[in-house]
């Protein structure tokens, strides 16, 4: 922490225990929100419904933490999906070759993340803009050919295949359907309240100033730079648990994972639930499983449909939905206020 | 990798000149759409993720035309145009809707757009694999340089391409309405103010945007396969090229591409599976040591 975080840390005391009473309310919405949805299986038997919550448990961590750089720094990421294909490939290369228990494998391949992820944020989070979104790209495109060309270690363009181990521990099957979805819930959750904690923190408070005004936050003291790199390894650090939560789901990886596609659906979830709402991104992951799930059942020119939707959303609404009901509500109660 | 066949071909002039070929068409290509790309950005300051779309509608227009006519000359002329009529009609309609919005919102219509053109293509024109086939006009005896071989039709495509380079080029920079547009990328409030159309050079820089990539796709079409989506490689591609050369540089687009297609041609005999990963690889070294591109001014 610098000095001037330390002081500003000080003036805002009173705000602060505002902040802790939000922050109980956060881990109580959690975990009720956790307990609802691990015991939908004592409701239920559809085993499609789970894989529908299992896939937007990968999908949404994956989304939040695209909006940690898009809504809350204003970095316009075009290859967050690298960190998750890295996060399938790392850990379900270590599971194959290493033969480790899953908890072990999973702290190593955040490890791996975290590694690639401060190199490479090291280098995009100079640029501004377009460049950045550019050269997180090329990035992504970059590992995207590794993986492809690299089919020795990586299976080629086939992916992992042959299945992921899933080694029972603590008590916990990951090959028994049910285990898997309360795991995948609970990651879900953990890493939602995670994120949570850091954009409402004083640091989460940060990120929107060098949003809003990089060159104001610069002169207050604030290391630009080194706070875009924190967030961007924060981000894929979570994407790469999304990546995982994936790998455990289909048991296996494939090159899609870390094709550039996977973050243009990521932006594209982002701009369809909101990035001005904490769950916007959550809202989107839903929306767009649902979407695709019900259009493909119905034609197989889903992207028209698609891009159909898409142009109401950029064109009617002009922001994501969480957002327009945010803003709609914000607005009843002004009005209400008699303002 | 396969540095042995690299090195062997370097050191024969006969696959030195059919790669090279192979490259500068490749390049040339790349920068008819890259230009038009360079050129939307510089002047609306839109990043026209469909542009890829144009290149394809371009070589299915040409394909279309000269099975019906039989005329190459008509195949490229129906590319062109009917790009150029395509890309007017969707600025007009859907992109200048969205000018001075968020760029995630531009780039949201542009994307809903490559989904919707894909999927046009299939609808109008099927999923499966086309060919155009070579016009009877080029199919004549290869050139021979130095041992080398080179088709004649690859020698009109680079004539095609460097006469639509120099042409812009001139326009751009010595034409009154060169400078207009010019002006008009620079400070679009007082080209309005002087009684000048904006809206109209708008439409009418994104319509000679989605000409170019039009011709170079109707170019393309003897000499590649047509399918839905095939416009998405060809555009990241030139995405590279005018990250490499500069946002908003025609010169930069131009080595930029033809530096990609050099390292296309001459990386897929060293590096087979890694060609793709050359070229980003490329991109992150220039990026990183000019943030701007090659050609690129500093950002205000």
């Amino acid at each position: 922490m610098t000095e001037l975080e330390a002081g500003r840390a000080e003036t805002l005391a009173p705000v602060r225990s505002g902040a802790a009473v939000q922050r109980y309310r956060d881990v109580l919405i959690a975990l009720i929100a956790f307990i609802v949805l691990a015991s939908l299986p004592l409701f239920t038997g559809s085993k499609a419904l789970l894989d529908f919550v299992i896939r937007c448990s990968a999908y949404g961590l994956f989304a939040t933490s695209l909006n940690l750089l898009v809504g809350y720094t204003g970095l316009t990421s075009f290859g967050h999906g690298m960190f998750f294909g890295l996060g399938a490939y790392s850990y379900g290369l270590i599971m194959q070759k290493l033969g480790v228990p899953i908890p072990v494998a999973f702290v190593a391949t955040l490890a791996i993340t975290a590694m690639f992820a401060a190199i490479i944020g090291a280098i995009c989070v100079r640029l501004k803009e377009i460049y950045f979104a550019f050269v997180t790209l090329a990035f992504q495109m970059l590992i995207h050919s590794t993986i492809l060309s690299w089919a020795s270690f990586t299976g080629g363009d086939q992916g992992l295949r042959g299945g992921i181990p899933r080694p029972p521990f603590l008590g916990i099957d990951l090959a028994n359907h049910v285990h898997l979805y309360v795991a995948s819930c609970a990651l879900l959750i953990l890493g939602l309240l995670a994120m949570r904690q850091i954009a409402q923190s004083s640091f989460g408070y940060t990120l929107r100033m060098i949003r809003d005004n990089a060159a104001r936050a610069s002169f207050l003291g604030i290391d630009v730079w080194r706070a875009k790199l924190t967030v961007f390894v924060l981000a894929a650090l979570f994407a790469s648990m999304g990546g995982m939560v994936m790998a455990l789901f289909v048991s296996g990886a494939y090159p899609e994972f870390a094709y550039w596609t996977i973050s243009g659906e990521g932006i594209f979830i982002n701009m369809l639930g909101g990035v001005s709402t904490f769950l916007g991104p959550m809202v989107g992951t839903v929306l767009l499983l649902l979407l695709n799930d019900t259009v493909t059942r119905f034609t197989e020119y889903h992207g028209i449909v698609l891009g159909v939707v898409i142009l109401f959303f950029a064109l009617g609404l002009r922001k994501g939905l969480l957002d327009f009901v945010a803003e709609w509500f914000a607005q009843r109660r002004d009005a209400g206020e008699g303002r | 990798m396969d540095l042995d066949a690299l090195a062997g071909c370097l050191s024969s002039s006969a696959c030195l000149v059919t790669q090279t070929t192979s490259g500068l068409i490749i390049g040339m290509l790349l920068f008819l759409v890259a230009v038009g790309l360079t050129l939307i950005f510089g002047v609306l300051k839109v990043v026209n993720f469909s542009h890829g779309a144009f290149y394809m509608f371009g070589a299915y227009f040409a394909m279309t035309a000269y099975q019906l006519t039989a005329s190459f000359a008509l195949a490229m002329l129906a590319g062109a145009a009917g790009t150029a009529i395509l890309g007017l009609i969707f600025e007009r309609v859907f992109m200048s809707r969205v000018y001075g919005a968020d760029v995630l919102m531009q780039l949201l219509v542009c994307y809903a757009f490559v989904l919707i053109f894909d999927d046009v293509v299939r609808i109008i024109w099927g999923p499966e694999f086309k060919s155009m086939g070579m016009p009877s006009a080029f199919q004549v005896m290869p050139l021979f340089i130095a041992g080398g071989v080179v088709p004649p039709y690859y020698l009109l495509l680079i004539g095609v391409a460097l006469v639509a380079a120099i042409v812009l080029g001139i326009g751009l920079s010595r034409s009154r309405i060169g400078k207009v547009i010019r002006a008009a990328a620079h400070n679009p409030g007082m080209v309005s103010a002087l009684g000048i159309n904006t809206g109209l050079i708008y439409g009418g820089v994104f319509a000679l945007g989605g000409m170019l990539a039009g011709l170079a796709g109707a170019l393309a079409a003897p000499v590649r396969s047509l399918t839905p989506g095939m416009g998405f490689s060809v555009l990241i591609e030139s995405f590279i090229v005018t990250v490499i050369g500069g946002m908003g540089s025609i010169l930069g687009a131009l080595i930029g591409a033809l530096l990609l297609g050099l390292i296309r041609s001459f990386g897929s005999l060293g590096f087979p599976l890694f060609t793709e990963g050359l070229m980003y690889l490329f991109m992150v070294i220039v990026l990183v040591s000019k943030p701007t591109g090659l050609f690129g001014k500093e950002a205000a």
